[in-house]
């Protein structure tokens, strides 16, 4: 089982060096096709192991190398294959393997395309490290290695400025936010001595509460970073910069829910400390809504998405804060297949109308684009939560979860923003596939994507809609043997199903408004006229909420001007005076000594008496000094020294 | 007054400072040899009195090897000189710098 173990980690770098190999060059096939196949031999060693993992019910712990041993530390290169990491395994797998075939067809005219293959295989790499890990120091290197390769496929057409600003923005957020994971993972060795999950987590019920908080604090920091939380959240949505298939994989289905992968991870340690759950509950909850709204009237289809996403990972923060650890691990499984399927959709919808984003300038794209409105509209569904697709049952389960719990403001939130996702998503779908013609009016020709990359959305939209009702019960049975199993079950049977119902019917109803609103033939280019655009709401959401603008305005531009004043008053005057004055005092003494090697012989043999003469006082002044060292130690005694 | 080991250890010491102005100042390079004798017999002077002073002869033997060496360093110093002379039809040190760094 070893061997599928490595195999499963190590090919996608294989893969990623191969493609690397042709970074510099002309676009090739097989710098995709490669790396797609070893995605795949990938994916089926993952699929073996979760097989070994469900048939044996055990685990599997290897330990590859020594990376450090010094004194009291010892941190092995090792990984675990358990329960949890398994499940993240699979869905990392089958989601890149999807995208890299996929991304074979959309970059298909982009010349960059060796170099991003070398990129995502590389992300996917990192991706493995961090959940196949079996201690913080593995996580933290697959956690920088995703972040690194998300910088450089954010920042892939790197021509654009907006390209590059916005990569450079989701890089230094990360590092913000990682500082804090670091210090929390420094907090963990100095409390416990170790960082092997299996030493740290049992070693955590002996130590104070205080101490258990402010670790529960630093890591979930370095969640709110990665995982793009308030108020940590604006890079995710700039990051729709970056190629598409890069939103569908990194930005929707995998490097974002590493946030949650650690809380779920560090169940141990958050069931010691609930108030911080339950922080981390509130601002989960507190996300969802947020960032629904946002959604609400943004007129990028990659950026609705994006905040779709964050409101997702709002549910899933909330789950795990309030201890449904294998609900959170759920969602995030489900959300990963939908919406990664969404993102592909917009894709195919974008490489159509040559990388317009603005739905409003669609319409009527179903026609000609059948297969992807299906995809989008039954991914949308899921979404959305409607029975008996994969949403409706991770997504209930987290509104049961808090309602079990009477975390009713929590619960009532989650509901609304139900509503409100269901609303945003349709929106998005009426506007792009049904409504009136109005993009032949623009000039755009749309045309259906390759069948291949259709036929490899297929997978994602089977599980899209399989998932919840066949994986419930054995995916419960599975991961509980490692997470809280606690089962949330109203037991009034009543209330269960008028909850169940009536949030079916809120949604369902939510969707229709949306088609009823945005299929209208009335819809135009909106061109900031309308009474509607006008309004404090709109302004006030489209602006999102004006937090971009408040850090540009209050965090980077005093930042700048701090960083202008040291670096002319300090660096500039100080430390580089420093640097210069040394400098030219050997030039100068240089210049002034010169004269000495004139090679003239007399001026030589002045030197030379000159320095005779000098090297006699001293013997003189030495000689006397030891004839008379004890006077002058007395002498010297008597000043004080 | 009888004449002591001081007084012949101060004419030592004229002597050499005699010579030490006379490297220092003099251009010509015979007369930079002529200064290099006065070091030198200055230092003999010094030897041979100092080895009287303690009835010991290894001072006054020194002084015979000093005078030897000198001897042969004007040898070979003048023979170098009269080529220089004939080469450049001068000796004078300023002109003598083609060990410019």
């Amino acid at each position: 089982m070893e061997l599928f173990l490595y195999t499963a980690l190590f090919s996608p770098l294989v893969g990623s060096l191969f493609a690397a190999l042709f970074s510099m060059s002309a676009k090739t096939k097989w710098a995709g096709i490669v790396p797609s196949i070893l995605l795949g031999v990938s994916l089926t060693s993952s699929t073996i192991l979760l097989f070994f993992v469900l048939g044996t019910n055990s685990t599997l712990h290897v330990e590859m190398m020594t990376w450090m041993e010094t004194g009291g530390l010892y941190i092995p290169f090792g990984f675990v294959v358990d329960q949890v990491s398994v499940t993240m395994m699979m869905v990392v797998t089958l989601v890149s393997t999807v995208v890299h075939v996929y991304a074979i067809g959309y970059m298909d005219h982009d010349k960059g395309f060796n170099r991003f293959f070398a990129w995502l295989s590389a992300f996917v790499f990192s991706m493995m490290i961090l959940v196949m890990s079996d201690n913080f120091a593995g996580l933290f290197i697959g956690w920088e290695g995703v972040g690194l390769c998300s910088w450089g496929l954010i920042g892939f057409w790197y021509q654009k400025e907006s390209a590059t600003w916005a990569a450079n923005e989701a890089f230094i957020m990360n590092r913000i936010a990682d500082l804090g994971m670091l210090i929390g993972i420094f907090l963990i060795y100095w409390n416990t001595g170790s960082l092997q999950y299996d030493i740290v987590f049992p070693a955590m019920a002996t130590l104070d509460t205080t101490t258990l908080v402010w670790i529960g604090i630093f890591l979930f920091i370095g969640a709110m970073g990665k995982s793009a939380q308030f108020p940590l959240h604006t890079w995710l949505a700039d990051a729709m910069e970056g190629p598409t298939p890069v939103s569908a994989l990194i930005h929707a289905a995998t490097m974002v829910t590493a946030g949650v992968y650690l809380v779920v991870r560090s169940n141990e340690l958050y069931a010691l400390i609930p108030n911080v759950g339950l922080f981390i509950a509130s601002l989960g909850a507190f996300v969802a809504i947020f960032a629904a709204t946002m959604a609400l009237v943004n007129r990028d289809i990659k950026r609705v998405i994006a905040y779709s996403t964050l409101s997702q990972l709002g549910y899933m923060f909330a789950a795990a804060g309030l201890g449904a650890y294998w609900v959170a691990l759920f969602h995030l499984m489900a959300h990963a297949f939908f919406k990664a399927l969404l993102f592909l959709g917009a894709g195919n919808v974008m490489h159509a109308m040559d990388s317009e984003l603005d739905p409003f300038k669609m319409g009527g794209l179903g026609k000609g684009m059948k297969w992807t409105m299906i995809m989008m509209t039954l991914a949308s569904v899921a979404l959305a939560g409607i029975f008996p697709l994969a949403g409706f049952f991770s997504k209930d389960l987290i509104l049961e979860a808090a309602f079990v719990d009477h975390h009713l403001i929590i619960y009532g939130v989650l509901l609304l923003t139900a509503g409100l996702t269901a609303f945003y998503s349709f929106r998005i779908i009426a506007l792009i596939f049904h409504g009136k013609d109005r993009h032949t009016a623009l000039g755009f020709h749309p045309h259906e994507a390759y069948k291949f990359m259709l036929i490899a959305m297929s997978p994602l939209l089977l599980l899209a809609i399989i998932s919840g009702f066949l994986f419930k019960g054995g995916f419960f049975e599975m991961v509980t043997t490692l997470l809280p199993a606690t089962e949330y079950h109203i037991h009034d049977h009543l209330t269960y199903w008028i909850m169940t119902i009536g949030t079916q019917v809120f949604v369902i109803a939510s969707i229709f408004y949306a088609y009823k609103k945005y299929m209208s033939p009335d819809i135009k280019v909106p061109d900031g006229t309308s009474a509607m655009e006008q309004s404090f709401k709109y302004k006030l959401l489209i602006n999102q909420y004006y937090i971009p603008h408040f850090y540009a305005e209050y965090l980077v531009k005093p930042y700048r001007e701090l960083s202008t004043i040291f670096w002319e008053k300090i660096d500039m005057k100080v430390v580089d005076a420093t640097v210069d004055g040394i400098a030219n005092a050997f030039y100068t003494t240089a210049e002034q000594t010169r004269g000495m090697q004139s090679g003239n012989l007399s001026t030589m043999l002045k030197w030379m008496v000159a320095g005779l003469i000098g090297l006699l006082s001293l013997a003189v002044v030495f000689g006397l000094a030891a004839r008379h060292s004890d006077s002058i130690v007395i002498m010297l005694s008597g000043l004080g020294v | 007054m009888e004449i002591g080991l001081n007084h012949y250890l101060v004419l030592s010491t004229i002597l050499f400072s005699i010579g030490l102005v006379g490297v220092m100042r003099r251009k010509n390079l015979l007369m930079l040899f002529f200064a290099t004798e006065i070091l030198l017999n200055s230092v003999n002077i010094a030897f041979a009195a100092i080895s009287h002073y303690y009835g010991d002869l290894t001072g006054q033997m020194f002084a015979f090897f000093v005078i030897a060496i000198a001897a042969s360093e004007v040898a070979v110093g003048l023979g170098l000189l009269i080529v220089w002379h004939k080469r450049y039809n001068n000796i004078d040190l300023d002109y003598l710098n083609t060990m410019k760094g």
